[in-house]
């Protein structure tokens, strides 16, 4: 099991906003949690607690939901669930968050993927009295397909098991022991709480003086999300900028979103895939000019060369060690949403960056079997399936590994009969 | 070359300014802005690119106004390649309007007004009579049918999730099918944020590019970029009725029921929508810094303070989203 240290290392500098997604199964306390450290973080309004309250008789709860801070939809209400994913934000002297909350029931898989997406570190649940069960790993191994940079365990209703110390260090150590055993482990830290009644929650607790960790919140303020790997710059153009008159009549920008490493004013860049080699000239973010650009910044980008560049190019550092790859063969981990299987041979639109165009699956290697963590060989994959699988595509793309770089190595594939999105794909390799 | 790409027009800062926090909370306060408006550009500009005919709906208020200033941005130099659509319910505060149309004319931005009058006149709706008849529902008529005869196939709108619980469920890109309904439980799956805007003729797409914005970075964001707003969104007096707890405007559209009695009262507006259900609250903020601490120590959130509609019941705003509400 890793310290609290090895997940939040000390940090003097100023930390980002920290994106969490709760995960675990239905019931295990997720929205109740959250509730939680809403309320105890002073983030409740008192409109929306009264709203709760009236809302908790009327649902017959014996005392205040907090899960109906998050459970915002009638259907969620009445069945005492949650359906979709609820974003909610509130900050600290010392960091903002936004959080998402998933929902545990494992027909709702794509939505809690769509949570899991972009968080930076997962809060998995367990209940103290059921322990681990097949949607903690199901989650567990998603969270970490996905790239959390690290997982929390929230031993929850501590006290409906009078805070035993053996139940809780078995139930984190066999999340420990699974998420080790991973494609893709991350350091997991556990917590003995009670989202109901607030310990170890925001400040501590007086029934686990053998706990000698912070509270969930002082955890989540030091974690560290920076970037595990550093790659090249990739910019993914948009747009064109072309005013075509008046003051700016000669101006020719990109605009587009940094999607990996950082860019400079003078920067030597490639255009991919095409491979013409130029320099920039000048960075603008937000309006304004900016000499160093960093990951994530939406740009409108100068270049020294009047070159060839359209929406779905790359401008990549031109920097052979850590160059993406280019091609139209992509074999990547795949999470599957929706009703219809996905079988070999079957034809999707796919989504990488600002680029679009048609992908056919070539082969299905296998799929995740999350119990046994077995590769089983499969012809196809059905909803709320994780396998892994190679695509051709219609035409290149340029991208990273996701473990290398996220947001330069995922990609969606949408259904060219209904238009709903499919798929979420992670990069594991890249082809001509 | 250092161009400053920033929009001109605005409302100057105080010179004095600085945050309402300390400095480790603004340095953080001042991260976190930067990296919203990196999303919400990005999401503006991927929305464009992926949509042939986008609209932008203005109503004046505080959150429509920095998304325009953002949409501004995303393009510049370049002029926004899209029009802005006001739903004009015709109950308006005369400010909202005057600030529009100085707005409109300042930005050269071309502006579409859907009337929810015009949709009176030819029958679409009825409306409801009475001394607190309102006709914020109305909108999602008079919106429907202009995203339909304009042909606009994304409309992008100041929503934000932390406005209301049904909001909260909202995805960025979301789906309207042919009659403008939203299903919350059939929603696309949003990876990423990776934005899917295929859809048939007929359907459209909602964006909302604050998605992830609190009042508090929208404010911050109106300081930062000093943003213009209305003027009733900064401290006056004015002649107001008290109902329901709320402040509402006397002189427009309420009808003052029997026993009410008209007051003057320092006030402002928190959120700008019709003025028949729209309520001020009680405030000596006339700076955008006064606004800025006074939101950081609200304890009332600013729908459950101004906005009478949304406290009609448990699941009003999930009710008129159904319907095709904004």
């Amino acid at each position: 099991m890793s310290t609290a240290t090895a997940i939040a290392p000390r940090r003097t500098g100023q930390l980002g906003t920290l994106r969490i997604a709760t995960a675990g199964s239905v019931d295990d306390g997720k929205s109740t949690l959250i509730g939680r450290l809403l309320h105890d973080t002073k983030t409740v309004f008192e409109d929306q607690l009264s709203a709760v309250v009236k809302a908790s008789r009327r649902y017959g709860d014996g005392e205040t939901n907090l899960a109906l801070l998050t459970d915002g939809l009638r259907a969620e209400r009445e069945q005492g669930i949650t359906i979709d994913v609820a974003h909610r934000y509130f900050a600290t002297t010392r960091r903002s968050f936004i959080v998402a909350d998933t929902p545990g029931h494992a027909q709702y898989t794509r939505n809690m993927v769509t949570g899991a997406s972009t968080a930076d570190v997962a809060i998995v649940l367990v209940d103290a009295r059921h322990g681990v069960v097949e949607q903690t790993r199901r989650h567990a191994f998603i969270a970490t397909l996905l790239g959390v940079k690290g997982i929390v365990v929230a031993v929850n209703k501590m006290d409906l098991i009078d805070w035993d110390e053996n139940e809780f260090t078995n139930i984190a150590k066999e999340v420990d022991e699974y998420v080790r055993a991973l494609p893709t482990p991350v350091p997991v830290v556990a917590i003995p709480l009670s989202a109901l009644l607030g310990d170890n929650v925001v400040d501590g607790s007086t029934h686990t003086p053998w706990y000698d960790g912070p509270p969930l919140l002082e955890l989540l303020e030091e974690f560290d999300n920076q970037p595990r790997v550093e790659v090249g710059s990739r910019v993914h153009v948009q747009r064109v900028i072309r005013p075509q008159g008046g003051e700016f009549a000669d101006f020719r920008g990109y605009a587009g979103v940094l999607a990996g490493g950082s860019l400079a004013v003078g920067d030597a860049v490639i255009v991919q895939p095409a491979g013409i080699r130029t320099t920039v000239a000048a960075l603008h973010r937000a309006g304004k000019p900016v000499e160093v650009a960093e990951i994530g910044h939406a740009l409108v980008v100068e270049l020294a060369d009047t070159v060839d560049v359209a929406r779905g190019d790359v401008l990549v550092t031109a920097d052979s060690t850590t160059a993406p790859g280019v091609g139209e063969t992509v074999e990547a981990d795949i999470c599957w949403m929706i009703d219809q299987p996905l079988t070999v041979g079957s034809r999707w639109w796919f989504k990488h960056g600002s680029r679009t165009g048609r992908a056919t699956v070539v082969a299905i290697d296998h799929r995740h079997d999350l119990a046994t963590l077995d590769r089983a060989p499969t012809d196809q994959l059905g909803l709320n399936d994780l396998g892994h699988v190679r695509l051709h595509l219609s035409e290149p793309v340029v991208a990273d590994r996701y473990v290398d770089n996220p947001d330069g190595g995922r990609l969606i594939l949408i259904d060219e009969a209904t238009n709903t999105t499919a798929a979420a794909a992670m990069v594991t390799s890249i082809a001509p | 070359m250092s161009t400053d790409l920033e929009p001109a027009g605005s409302r100057g800062a105080p010179a004095d300014s600085r945050g309402a926090l300390g400095t480790t909370a603004a340095a953080q306060a001042s991260l976190h802005l930067g990296a919203l408006t990196d999303e919400a550009i990005t999401i503006i500009r991927e929305v464009a690119a992926e949509c042939e005919n986008p609209v932008l709906l203005f109503s004046g208020g505080k959150d429509s106004a920095v998304l325009l200033h953002l949409a501004l941005l995303a393009f510049a130099p370049a002029r926004l390649p899209f029009p802005v659509m006001h739903v004009d319910t015709g109950h308006n505060f005369a400010e909202v309007i005057d600030y529009r149309d100085r707005f409109v004319a300042q930005t050269g931005v071309r502006l579409v007004v859907a009337s929810v009058q015009a949709s009176i006149d030819s029958g679409r709706v009825v409306e409801d009579t009475g001394p607190r008849a309102s006709r914020n529902r109305l909108q999602s008529v008079t919106l429907l049918d202009a995203i339909a005869e304009h042909g606009f196939d994304a409309a992008f709108g100041g929503g934000r999730r932390d406005e209301d619980k049904a909001r909260a469920k909202e995805r960025i890109l979301s789906f309207r099918d042919r009659q403008g309904r939203w299903d919350p439980r059939q929603q696309r799956p949003e990876p990423w944020g990776v934005l899917n805007a295929r859809i048939r003729k007929g359907e459209h797409l909602r964006a909302f590019p604050l998605s992830n914005w609190t009042e508090v970075d929208i404010w911050n964001y109106i300081a930062l970029h000093e943003v213009e707003l209305p003027t009733i969104y900064y401290s006056h007096t004015r002649t107001v009725v008290e109902r329901d707890g709320m402040l509402l405007s006397v002189g427009g559209p309420v009808v003052l029921e029997p026993g009410e009695e008209p007051f003057d009262a320092v006030v402002r507006y928190r959120t700008v929508g019709d003025a028949s259900c729209t309520g001020a609250v009680e405030s000596t903020a006339s700076t955008v810094w006064d606004v800025i601490a006074e939101v950081a120590a609200a304890r009332i959130t600013e729908r459950g303070a101004t906005r009478a509609d949304d406290t009609f019941s448990e699941s009003a705003m999930e009710d008129r989203k159904r319907e095709g509400y904004f």
